[in-house]
């Protein structure tokens, strides 16, 4: 049983709930850069949480099945289709063998997720099958997918089943300005409290250098209070001395162009951290694109604390309700 | 009749393959399906934008280096 890439879209790659545990020497987690997608890919299939599966950006992957599966499309808004044949997305989906799974053009978000009864088989390594494509490793090949490619699945499936569906009020809506939201600090106090307000009064653009490492956006210039250059430290005002990054932290090296950390990014640096964004918003994040515009909103702690437990018991709701 | 290609992915437009090379097609030039027409580059890679239909180049809806958008018009063919 297997799948055969006869296009492999665009940074197409194998990704599961990440790589934990090995951040201090300085490996990412990488992992699904919208874990809601993912997630549920998994349970409308009817697998076992953190089966490998497929993200791809802007472009589908089509995939062409060698036995008869069951998979769901979960993530951005593009139209999925079986041998030509419209299917739904957010519901899981029969698939007979030699059947093809091709996509049109995305209308919304930027990231389709691919899950498929038992997971994609590859091997683990440091207990992930997630791909970290910047020292090629885990995932297939240490790479993203490429014509002519054949996937092995794996058998993670506990109870596929086709016609598993989403309930309308969790699919996800992709709005023109995605909001995410922000806890401030850890160094926040380097700017002056103007550029920290621009900094979430400004509906900032995403670049062209956005991908699962960072998201670099435009938007306005920052200004960092004036301070004799710390031991240890850069002469770049942003600089601070090293620190490790918490993922989906921000930085503006040289006060422009605002970046934020994603799963495959460096752990640490010497950057200053305005802010980070809270978790659950990654996956917001995860399904803007270049031109898109984003908003940060400055939340505390303790809010950014109740939106991971919300989403943890959405989560747990949606699992049992598709079990 | 006329055929408009668009882009499938967002990005920065390039006409040219480099900064001091010539277009990859002139104004009024004869294009065949697939050949390529430009770049569009996205998260630090270059993908050649090529034309879905045959014809001749009439009306450019972007400039070189425009940043563009998914579905966004590039250029009309004369079909």
């Amino acid at each position: 049983m297997s799948i055969l890439v006869h296009d492999p879209g665009l940074e197409t790659t194998v990704q599961d709930t990440g790589r934990f545990g090995h951040y201090a020497i300085g490996f990412p987690p990488s992992g699904a850069l919208d874990s809601f997608a993912y997630h549920v890919g998994n349970a409308l299939v009817g697998n076992a949480p953190g089966a490998a599966a497929l993200e791809a950006v802007y472009l589908g992957p089509t995939l062409e099945f060698t036995a008869d599966t069951v998979i769901a499309v979960t993530g951005a808004d593009i139209p999925a289709t079986l041998d030509g044949e419209a299917v739904p997305t957010w519901e899981s989906v029969a698939v007979r063998a030699g059947q093809t799974l091709a996509f049109g053009q995305l209308t919304g978000g930027a990231r389709p997720y691919v899950a498929v009864a038992g997971g994609i088989d590859v091997p683990a390594v440091y207990g992930s099958r997630s791909t970290y494509t910047l020292v090629g490793m885990g995932g297939f090949g240490g790479r993203g997918l490429a014509e002519g490619d054949e996937l092995t699945l794996g058998d993670d499936a506990v109870s596929p089943r086709a016609g598993r569906r989403l309930s309308d009020d969790d699919v996800p809506t992709y709005p023109e300005i995605a909001e995410l939201r922000l806890l401030v600090g850890l160094h926040s106090y380097r700017l002056t409290p103007d550029s920290l307000e621009r900094f979430t009064d400004t509906a900032w653009k995403v670049t062209p250098d956005a991908n699962r490492v960072g998201y670099r956006y435009r938007g306005a210039e920052l200004e960092f209070v004036p301070r004799e250059q710390p031991f240890g430290a850069g002469s770049d005002p942003a600089n601070v001395t090293d620190c490790g990054y918490p993922v989906g932290s921000v930085q503006v090296p040289g006060g422009v162009e605002p970046i934020v950390l994603l799963q495959d990014a460096v752990t640490g640096g010497g950057y200053a951290t305005l802010g980070t964004v809270v978790s659950v918003d990654r996956d917001r994040l995860a399904q803007t694109k270049t031109g898109d515009r984003t908003r940060f909103v400055a939340v505390d702690l303790d809010e950014a604390l109740t939106i991971r437990r919300d989403r943890a018991a959405q989560l747990d709701r949606i699992r049992t309700a598709l079990a | 009749m006329g055929h408009t290609i668009t882009a499938k992915t967002p990005g920065v437009f390039y006409r040219k393959p480099s900064p001091d090379a010539e277009p990859y097609v002139a104004d009024g030039a004869t294009v065949a399906e697939g050949d390529v027409i430009g770049l569009i580059e996205v998260m630090k890679t270059y993908r050649e934008v090529k034309a879905d239909a045959a014809g001749t180049v009439s009306t450019w809806h972007v400039d070189d280096e425009d940043e563009v958008t998914i579905g966004q018009e590039l250029v009309e063919l004369d079909t």
